[in-house]
């Protein structure tokens, strides 16, 4: 051992760890067992921490942070109720594949499993929503495992990894040594996906008559984006994606179907219906997207990229699987394709679906409706924005109406679906873009659910425009109970129970708007957008009883689709 | 169908739990688990018995690969195998039924490892079906107590020594 090396504690070895991963932010919030570490934080002025007001709102702000940047996200908690307070946020980036790494705070390691103030088995909470996880042991262990964790969550299939630390582990001392390398017999993620079912994919699609890609988020987190562009430039594919897939295609080119799946695009839908070649790139069939898998693209030889291969055969079973990162494999296929077929026959069929059945909301009414607002800011923002998205039908009507230009831009709570995602979420991704505009629209109950975070944003000066599109129910809930369960409308009505949301974000201290006219929507979205040093919020209260169309009922076949409502409701 | 799978775990806090986790997480069948030391000090193997369609049973060795801690997944149903189990057997005797119960228990190559006024305690090791039908034959004594260990497998034949994992493509 070297003798000039001096003895660092458990916080200072913590802290040089994160400086030699590149970590800028920390999303966080103190307690007992932390204490060390926020009394170096002090101290340290490489990295900002950001004091949010609930973990839940840090761990969504780790993924917003990641999502945003493809950075790993980073959450520093105290030990029980902190660490509890992480799952919701995990489990949403087990989900969605995010990489974040959450460090918890546990009780001096000679109290582990004695039922400790404030001691939670965090690591056997989170075992079956996390990527891995660790309990550090020995301080002499502490680097490796941040190491280690840092690699996992952002390799391969990305995911959340939460490490957690005793507090004598903090308080501790140990030479510290940042190792270059370390051994994880069992993990090697498979890069390069293999050649011969790369060119064999390459045949197959150049020979299909109606091909269609399948996109999902793995095109984005690999970074594959400019790849499937010149794939599908190049041999006039039609793309179609999935709710996490947005972006990784412009939704304004006249390639794009737009989205699939139980909302998804008519003409996506049919197209998934009818094509001979289906090539899945870095999406899963999910339930959400397949409806019944024994009515899913039947005639179709399916080809399935995806880095996890337990991705693959799992829900549907595939013709040719490969195991690779999406990247790569695509940028495989597009060299190998040669002699594409004549697609005018397919594509006069898909853009004859377009015409038949348009995405079409109704404006001559007169009444606000979401679409129209989401319609007014893709186009105020050109597609560039970020848009962190919450959970019911104001996300579906992004997800249709919000022509998205840029990879990372649509961020949304797709695999666990959890209201509260969009405010915190919006949060961490404005620490890492302050290029472009970042919205972050929540329905009515969903906004309730983290509207604590609303000051984190005050307190960061962060132009966030928090929109609120306020329908008075939970809506997607009304939607399910007025298709599928008799109208019985129990417990979706907020409308009577709503709080003033103008005044509670002034009462924030964060200039807010209200309208319920058309009229008013270009105006108050410009002055909205016009702030710079802080945040913004508008309420806009929009029809009530509005359904999310076309739809595809859950576990029914896509060719059941519900284009419209079929009974029209007087709508107030 | 039976299935016998092979898992190399590293031998860290947690890696048994985080099998079961998995298996419970997903909803697979456990029949047995058997686990212990190997010939690297680092590694564990455990001997799973599960049993589930193809489908399924693909799913659960990708889902082994997928965690971070196992290092090598080998389903053996479809290869040469040797494959074991212990039994630990009390059984009741009657009058006079001693001596056959010994005589039975030689028959399966079973051992008697306790005997008092009342009960017999045996022991029955061999492939599976074998402890089966001891147990089958013992059970009209009145079986008082019984333990079995699960199985432990392996591969017949010249193995390969390297720790790699046979399944390249890992998350
Ligand atoms: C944390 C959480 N609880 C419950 C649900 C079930 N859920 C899904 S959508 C929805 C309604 C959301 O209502 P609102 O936020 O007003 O948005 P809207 O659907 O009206 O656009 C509910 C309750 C959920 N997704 N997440």
């Amino acid at each position: 051992m070297s003798e000039q090396k001096p003895l660092l504690s458990g916080a200072d070895i913590f802290f040089e760890c994160l400086k030699r991963e590149g970590v800028k932010h920390i999303f966080g919030y103190p307690g007992g067992a932390v204490l060390k570490v926020y009394e170096k934080l002090y101290d340290v002025d490489y990295l900002e921490h950001i004091l949010v007001r609930h973990e839940q709102g840090a761990t969504h702000a780790a993924e917003g942070y990641a999502k945003a940047t493809g950075k790993v996200g980073v959450v520093l908690v105290t030990s029980g109720p902190g660490a509890t307070n992480t799952v919701t946020g995990i489990a949403d980036a087990y989900m969605d594949s995010v990489p974040i790494v959450v460090f918890t705070g546990q009780v001096p390691s000679h109290l582990i499993g004695n039922d400790a103030f404030q001691e939670a088995d965090i690591v056997g909470i989170t075992r079956p929503i996390t990527k891995h996880n660790f309990l550090v042991r020995d301080i002499n262990d502490l680097a490796t495992t941040i190491k280690k964790a840092f690699h996992i969550a952002s390799t391969g299939r990305p995911g959340p990894v939460l490490v957690d630390i005793p507090k004598d582990v903090f308080g501790g001392s140990a030479y510290f040594h940042y190792p270059e390398t370390f051994d994880l017999k069992g993990y090697k993620p498979k890069v390069h996906g293999h050649y011969n079912q790369i060119k064999k994919a390459a045949q197959v699609l150049s020979r299909a008559k109606r091909p269609l890609l399948y996109v999902g988020g793995g095109v984005i987190m690999s970074g594959g984006s400019d790849e499937l562009s010149l794939l599908a430039k190049e041999n006039n594919l039609p793309v179609t994606m999935t709710l996490q897939g947005l972006g990784a295609f412009p939704g304004t080119d006249p390639q794009s179907l737009g989205m699939l799946g139980m909302h998804g695009t008519y003409y996506a839908n049919q197209a998934v219906n009818n094509c001979d070649v289906l090539v899945s790139l870095g999406a899963r069939f999910d339930d959400r997207v397949t409806g019944r898998t024994d009515t899913f693209a039947t005639n179709a030889y399916k080809i399935h990229v995806d880095i996890d291969p337990t991705a693959i055969d799992k829900n549907v079973v595939v013709d040719l699987p490969i195991v690779g990162d999406v990247k790569h494999v695509i940028a495989g296929i597009a060299a190998e394709m040669k002699n594409q077929q004549d697609l005018t026959e397919w594509w006069d069929q898909l853009n004859g679906w377009k015409e038949e059945c348009p995405l079409h909301f109704e404006t001559e009414d007169g009444l606000l409706r979401p679409e129209f607002i989401i319609d007014k800011i893709s186009k105020k923002t050109k597609g560039e924005a970020i848009i962190v998205s919450d959970v019911g039908q104001h996300q579906m009507w992004i997800a249709q109406h919000y022509k998205f230009t840029n990879p990372r831009s649509h961020l949304s709570s797709g695999g666990l679906g959890t209201m509260g995602f969009s405010v915190p979420a919006a949060i961490g991704a404005a620490f890492a873009i302050k290029d472009r505009p970042i919205v972050s629209i929540s329905g009515d109950g969903g906004f309730q659910m983290n509207i604590q975070e609303l000051i984190t944003a005050v307190a960061y000066k962060l132009p966030i425009n928090f929109i609120i599109i306020n329908n008075g129910f939970l809506g997607m809930v009304r939607q399910w109970q007025e298709l599928f369960h008799a109208e019985k409308y129990s417990f979706t009505d907020l409308s009577a129970s709503n709080p003033d949301f103008c005044k509670v974000g002034e009462a924030f201290g964060i200039p807010s708007y209200c309208t319920d006219k058309q009229e008013e929507v270009d105006e108050i979205l410009n002055k909205a957008f016009d702030r710079t040093d802080g945040p913004s919020l508008i309420e806009f209260r929009v029809v009530k009883e509005d359904m999310v169309f076309p739809m595809v009922p859950s576990g029914a076949s896509i060719s059941d689709m519900i284009v419209k409502r079929l009974n029209p409701k007087r709508m107030t | 169908m039976k299935h016998t799978i092979s898992v190399l775990v590293e031998n860290h806090f947690g890696a048994f739990d985080r099998v079961a986790t998995m298996f419970s997480g997903k909803g697979f069948n456990i029949h047995s688990i058997s686990i212990g030391e190997t010939e690297f000090q680092e590694l564990s193997r455990m001997t799973i018995v599960t049993s589930g369609e193809d489908k399924i049973i693909e799913q659960v060795v990708k889902q082994l690969h997928r965690l971070i801690d196992t290092v090598k997944v080998v389903d053996l149903t479809d290869q040469q195998r040797v494959e074991r189990e212990l039994a630990l057997i009390t059984v009741n005797y009657g009058k006079g039924q001693r001596a056959e119960i010994i005589d039975l228990c030689d028959i399966f190559r079973g051992n008697v490892v306790d005997i008092n006024p009342k009960t017999l305690m045996i022991e029955v090791t061999g492939p599976p079906d074998k402890v089966d039908a001891a147990v089958n034959v013992l059970s009209p004594f009145g079986i008082v107590e019984m333990a079995r260990s699960g199985r432990v497998a392996l591969r017949r034949g010249d193995q390969p020594k390297d720790i790699k994992r046979e399944y390249s493509s890992v998350v």
